[in-house]
């Protein structure tokens, strides 16, 4: 009976994770009645691999559990899980306690009501919402609407260049506008040696990208209304803009568009094969991957100059990895008192320090690790020149129908074909129509 | 479906020691016997496809996963949603199913080929047939992902097995082609399925072939039979009932084949290897709107049936009438 297959893929996964969910909600049933409950805690992927994550988050929680006496069980989610795990813990109301989200789907998950509200009272609990940076906090659900989530881990897009390489090609600093990556990049293109690499083959990537070009060149993909505004000349522009650094700029290899499992760009960059990478927080993984820190450079990711009607200083997306409760767990106290923990400045020090994220409450960066330049130009970037995400429901079909567009169109950039206007703006209302709008 | 067994019933003369009294009991105790399996495939089969069914008419997105009897009656929305051929859900979703078919077409017909061009080369006995056999099911003994993630390393552009054989030790091309993007990935991924399924279709026809008696082949030679005589009037016949099976199995298959495309693409698939497996999955689980996700999977399954029942059909009346 192969034809159930496809039949029950919409609700398989559903199926198949109750029980597994179910599983571990039923460890922390087992304290209910007790003064001391034990968590279950669903942690992201931050690190190197869950094995790596396991190691670095026990201790902690064995500190949190020696405060508190509250027991905390950790399981590391994948990222390909993580949100088929939140979908199927929503559906059935059996969950984890506290959750790591990407800050991205806040809105999304927001609306399915599954998450705890942080109102005043609740934020009071945690110590305040004021101890949070605002550009992460504007990550965490629609505005005017109760949080449902607090900032965890706070990441932006900075330019990573190669020094040595800039040297070499003898550029002083870092491209500040486009049109001096452009230029600074036909100087660093050379015979098998690309100036910039991009994730070409990566919605998330792309999305990302585009959603920042499309704030410099003063657009944006919702209106207020929250209702999708995708076929705009400004949308236009910025996605061109993007695909010409392939297409016409000719400083990104062709081969960068079926780039997708999210490392290539940065491999290549680490080991000399591009001098430029767009990418978030990066300096740990750089050195890991073998790459001298005397050469990482890092600057905020150019603007456009002269500046287009109603563009916006924006260099970035809000990123980062948010916090929060699920709304059926039975120990919703001590759930928050984790919350406090986890957002707590020496905490928030220790983690974000071993998983070179940036904190998400302002009191950390007194640490003389979160005072180097790097870390410094991402604070700079995080509070100065980052916007969230479209804070909409329909934000993750957002993120795949335009992602998956954008990569489509690097992939006929690639073989040949040249991309225009035309073709974006015609994507760009199929997309729309998809969405309902 | 095809292969249930049926079990021998219980003959009267087995019973014959204790008629009277054990007669209401046996009625029942059949019953009894299959009412675990029974419960069974209702459980796992039979509810979640009418779940799936009535999903299909709710406008079942993200704000109604919590309590999803809540979510607002669809009515046939999702269908006309799926559709309508002139906008673009309905045009990506027909344009998906004819990108399935071709694939479907092409890995049945050339896996059935090679399956059966290996069954009839390691027919007779030569030294060595049963390492070449085993080396022969290779692909299909392998795990999925560990062989088809291999197959994705080796089609990349820059560092691929593939182009540096084409390209740098044969220069066959100029420019480096794409393997996993544009109208390669098609060819990707059909070359791939073959693959991974010819060793099935091979599988099932040598097992066909070891219950044709020798002797068949014997006469044929003696009536004047060549090997292409011997292929057409004695295989060919005497494997009728496994092609029949074999042939639908294969087609339902490859038509519902996820893992290969999620695999070689990752989620979100280039436009020209768009399968319908891929597409639904995209709409229930990365756009989160299950409501059109399941009207799409109804769909298909409406298509599958079709084909299925006309299949057997055709197939059944031409047994009878042979």
């Amino acid at each position: 009976m192969r034809l159930t297959r496809i039949t029950t893929t919409t609700i398989a996964t559903v199926l198949v994770v109750v029980p597994l969910a179910a599983c571990g909600s039923s460890k922390s049933k087992t304290g209910a009645g007790d003064a001391k409950p034990t968590l279950t805690y669903w942690a992201s992927n931050q690190g190197t691999s869950l094995e790596n994550d396991k190691q670095i988050l026990t201790p902690e929680l064995a500190k949190f559990t020696s405060q508190t006496g509250i027991k905390v069980n950790v399981e590391v989610v994948p990222w390909s899980d993580l949100l088929n795990r939140i979908l199927a813990a929503t559906t059935s109301g059996k969950g984890p306690d506290v959750l790591n989200i990407g800050n991205t789907w806040s809105s999304s998950l927001q609306a399915t009501g599954a998450l705890t509200q942080f109102d005043d009272d609740t934020m009071a609990k945690i110590g305040g919402k004021d101890r949070f940076l605002a550009g992460s906090l504007s990550a965490t659900g629609v505005p005017g609407k109760p949080p449902t989530a607090v900032p965890l881990y706070s990441l932006a897009y900075g330019l990573y260049y190669n020094k040595k390489q800039f040297a070499a090609a003898g550029i002083s600093q870092p491209p500040a506008t486009w049109a001096e990556l452009i230029a600074d990049g036909k100087k660093l293109t050379t015979a098998g040696h690309w100036a910039l690499s991009v994730e070409g083959g990566s919605a998330t990537e792309n999305v990302h990208h585009a959603f920042a070009l499309s704030q410099q060149q003063g657009g944006a993909f919702f209106d207020a209304d929250g209702k999708p505004t995708f076929n705009t000349p400004q949308n236009v522009a910025a996605i061109k803009q993007y695909l010409d650094l392939m297409q016409s700029d000719k400083i990104v290899n062709p081969s960068d568009a079926e780039y997708s499992n999210g490392t290539e760009a940065l491999k290549d960059f680490a080991t000399g094969k591009t001098s430029m990478v767009l990418w978030q927080a990066a300096a740990g993984s750089l050195k890991q991957l073998g790459m001298a820190a005397a050469d990482i450079g890092v600057a905020p990711v150019p603007l456009p100059s002269p500046t287009p009607a109603g563009g916006r200083r924006v260099t970035s997306m809000v990123a980062g990895i948010n916090l929060a409760v699920f709304d059926n767990t039975k120990h919703k106290d001590a759930a928050l008192q984790f919350v406090k923990f986890m957002t707590s400045t020496p905490e928030q020090q220790t983690l974000n320090k071993t998983y070179g994220s940036l904190p998400s409450v302002s009191d950390a960066y007194t640490d003389p690790a979160f005072q180097t330049t790097d870390v410094q130009t991402f604070k700079s970037i995080l509070s100065d020149s980052a916007a969230p995400l479209p804070a909409v429901a329909q934000e993750s079909q957002f993120e795949t129908l335009i992602g998956t567009a954008i990569k489509n169109m690097f992939a006929d950039a690639a073989s040949g074909k040249t991309v225009t206007e035309a073709d974006i703006a015609s994507q760009l209302a199929a997309a729309q129509q998809q969405l309902g709008g | 479906m095809l292969d249930t067994v049926e079990a021998p019933r219980p003959t009267d003369a087995d019973l014959s020691g204790s008629v009277g009294r054990r007669r209401p009991r046996r009625e029942l105790l059949p019953y009894l016997l299959l009412a675990p399996a029974i419960v069974l495939e209702l459980l796992i089969h039979i509810i979640p496809m009418l779940v799936g069914v009535a999903i299909s008419f709710l406008k079942l997105t993200q704000f109604y996963l919590r309590n999803w009897k809540a979510a607002p009656h669809a009515g046939g929305d999702n269908y006309k949603l799926a559709l309508t051929f002139d906008k673009p859900a309905g045009k990506a979703l027909l344009h998906s199913f004819e990108v399935t078919l071709a694939f479907t077409l092409l890995v049945l017909a050339i896996s059935w080929g090679l399956g059966m061009f290996a069954a009839v080369l390691t027919q007779r006995s030569f030294a060595g047939r049963g390492l070449v056999r085993t080396l022969f099911l290779v692909p299909y003994a392998m795990p999925v992902f560990a062989s088809v993630i291999t197959w994705s390393f080796m089609l990349q552009r820059d560092t691929g097995v593939v182009n540096h054989v084409l390209v740098d030790q044969l220069h066959l091309a100029s420019q480096r082609p794409f393997w996993l993007i544009g109208n390669n990935s098609f060819l990707s991924l059909v070359v791939v399925t073959i693959w991974r399924t010819w060793p099935f279709a091979f599988l099932c026809l040598t097992a066909g072939m070891q219950s044709i008696p020798t002797e068949l082949y014997e006469a044929a030679a003696l009536d004047g039979a060549g090997i292409g005589g011997q292929l057409r009037r004695v295989t060919l016949p005497l494997l009728a009932p496994v092609n029949r099976v074999l042939v639908l199995v294969l087609f339902l298959w490859t038509f519902n084949d996820f893992t290969t495309p999620y695999t070689l693409f990752g989620k979100s698939a280039p436009r020209q290897a768009d399968l319908i497996s891929m597409h639904i999955y995209q709409n229930s689980f990365v756009n989160w709107n299950f409501g059109t996700g399941s009207a799409m999977s109804v769909l298909l399954l409406l298509f599958l049936l079709a084909v299925t029942g006309l299949y057997l059909l055709i197939v059944n009346r031409r047994a009878s009438d042979a």
